[in-house]
């Protein structure tokens, strides 16, 4: 166990840093004067120099990055080129907002496909299924942001029953923020629904197949005990991993998601940067989505190895 | 009973099924399959034959014509300059298919050779080719191609680098697993006994046992691409104006959803409709290629 926990931090840590490095070398690759690349076109000469003071700009590359990645370990990344405030501090401000609509759009996801998916296993081969397995077909080839457009057009502005967009904060009006948060919540969980319904199908399937199902069974067990009490359980562990490795996705889909129901987050964050040229934002933006998926992924092995006590004999994953 | 034996002619024994005829009864078993394969070819004959499809110039506005509704002359409508919705979803169904084709075609053009070294040759190259593609997989697809965005600038053949870049990863790790598998197969390993040279090996025995693996891969990953790119073109961070894609149309419909709702339909559809398709054409390759159904 011990084994497995330090090889698959180490792991980790080597992939942040080659993370910081890919990180580091994209901004370098941008055309121009590193320095004015950083203080924005509109800096003037004292600002360039301390940039370049800052960072070493001077120093061979390797030393430049080794003061970059120190000053990015103690949160400096630098600051933003339109507000001038500093990025972190930025990111800190918009985060939850964005942790929060994940966060819903998780428990929709959650709700829609565990139950649909318990369903289409369970009636395996009937109308059921081919109606989940259809749903989830749909719900991985619709493209998101034209869903939320639709909804928008049904549910905002034909039937005038929920607001198109904007954002209230939560501790301001909880109600009037939900109001807001659940059409962007349903179109951020509609592919995640998706994805871990078939998943939720198969794993139930293989599941139900297995022997302590058979002999729970046959020692007389209802039906509908079997299936709550052994077979979900025993099911949701791969359902987890894969909500683990689709953080990313759930990122990606906030940016648009964002983007079309004008919610101040972290994603609009993001493209807002890049329409200003606001280099340090986008790095700085692109590290932490980048490190929290390594940091989210690691949490979610190390848990199900402490869920799951095979996966501790297994050794590494 | 001899005697049946003896005058039954030698043509009336079933002859097995030939390859081809084996996979199309397969195909038929999946209707549902048959039918996204047709939309997709349908698709490409669009995109390929556009010109011909839309008669009327898809970047041409008309004063006259702001937002109206489908009509006779034209069958989705205009858009908010006047320019005909269908000529701009027949013409976007080109800068679909290109981003979309193109961007897994570098994805498996770089994946695929480095898969096959690092899972081949093992050893330090495979651990630097890995810590690498972990690291590559861990932006989120469309973060990465925000970023890559950023750097080159937006464009319809920058936006597919960055959709390609960002797929890569996948078949890097796909292709080193198979080759780990195949590798260790027996005829592989006899091919090496006899001789053989890393390159034939790799090309003549790995190669072939996995590309239709690949093949089931791409057809997975090709409507993401689409989706890719329509969301990049949605933020402004593809395709540039006036040149018509289904996701700037959708950008610009978003204004006008209260008064020209026609404006958001069609885009949206065409991008359903062919990532739909193409989904179900891929399960249907799946199971047609699939050797352990036989």
């Amino acid at each position: 166990m011990a084994e497995f926990l330090v090889r698959r931090v180490a792991i980790s840590i080597v992939t942040l840093i080659v993370i910081s490095v890919i990180v580091f070398t994209g901004v370098r690759m941008i055309p121009g004067d590193p320095a004015r690349v950083m203080a924005g076109t509109d800096a003037d000469a004292a600002g360039l120099e301390e940039i370049r003071e800052k960072y070493g700009l001077k120093d061979p590359v390797p030393v430049q990055y080794v003061r970059w990645a120190a000053l990015a370990l103690q949160g400096d990344l630098g600051r933003s080129i339109r507000t001038r405030d500093p990025v972190v501090s930025t990111v800190a401000k918009k985060l939850p907002i964005t942790i929060e609509l994940a966060s819903l759009a998780v428990l929709i996801a959650l709700a829609i496909a565990i139950p649909s998916g318990v369903l289409a296993a369970v009636r395996r081969n009937t109308a059921w299924d081919v109606l989940a397995s259809g749903a989830s077909l749909c719900g991985v080839s619709v493209p998101n942001f034209w869903l939320g457009i639709m909804l928008i057009l049904f549910f905002a502005v034909r039937l005038g029953w929920l607001p198109a967009s904007g954002f209230v904060p939560l501790w301001e009006s909880p109600i009037a923020n939900l109001q807001r948060m659940v059409m962007p919540a349903f179109v951020l969980g509609a592919a995640l629904a998706a994805v871990l319904m078939r998943q939720m199908r198969n794993s139930m399937i293989g599941v139900l197949a297995a022997d302590y199902i058979r002999t729970a069974y046959s020692k007389g067990l209802a039906g509908r005990a079997v299936i709550f009490r052994h077979a979900i359980r025993n099911s949701l562990i791969p359902v987890v991993t894969i909500l683990g490795l689709q953080a990313g996705a759930l990122m990606s889909g906030a940016v648009v998601t964002e983007q079309i129901f004008v919610v101040p987050g972290f994603g609009r964050l993001i493209v807002e940067a890049v329409f200003t040229r606001d280099y340090p934002l986008v790095q700085g933006v692109v590290l932490i989505t980048a490190s929290s998926y390594v940091l989210i992924n690691l949490l979610v092995d190390l848990s199900y190895s402490l869920l799951d006590p095979r996966i501790r004999i297994g050794g590494a994953p | 009973m001899n005697a049946t034996l003896d005058v039954l002619p030698a043509s009336s024994i079933a002859e097995p099924a030939g390859l081809l005829q084996r996979g199309w009864r397969r195909v038929l078993r999946r209707p549902v399959s048959l039918v996204g394969g047709v939309i997709v070819l349908g698709f490409v004959a669009v995109a390929l034959g556009a010109p011909w499809v839309a008669r009327v110039d898809p970047t041409a506005t008309d004063w006259s014509q702001i937002r109206k509704p489908p009509s006779a002359a034209h069958p989705f409508g205009t858009d908010d300059l006047g320019r005909d919705n269908f000529a701009r979803v027949v013409w976007g169904s080109r800068v679909s298919m290109q981003a979309g084709v193109f961007s897994i075609v570098l994805a498996i053009g770089v994946g695929v050779p480095l898969g096959l070294a690092a899972g081949y040759y093992r050893g330090a190259l495979d651990q630097v080719v890995m810590r690498l593609t972990d690291a590559w997989l861990a932006f989120p697809f469309l973060i990465l191609a925000i970023g890559l965005v950023t750097i080159m600038g937006p464009s319809l053949t920058n936006a597919t680098v960055a959709i390609g870049l960002g797929a890569t990863p996948t078949y890097i790790r796909l292709t080193r697993a198979l080759v780990l598998a195949t590798a260790a197969e027996d005829y592989v390993q006899s091919a090496r006994a006899l001789g053989a040279g890393d390159a034939r090996l790799m090309g003549r025995h790995i190669l072939p046992n996995i590309f239709s693996s690949l093949l089931v891969q791409a057809t997975v990953s090709i409507p993401i691409a689409i989706i890719a790119e329509a969301v990049l073109s949605f933020l402004g961070l593809g395709v540039q104006p006036p040149t018509p894609s289904w996701g700037t149309m959708l950008n610009a419909a978003q204004q006008f959803l209260d008064s020209a709702p026609w404006m958001a339909w069609w885009p949206g559809l065409a991008i359903f409709a062919l990532t739909l398709s193409f989904n179900l054409a891929g399960d249907g390759l799946r199971d047609l290629l699939d050797p352990k159904d036989y």
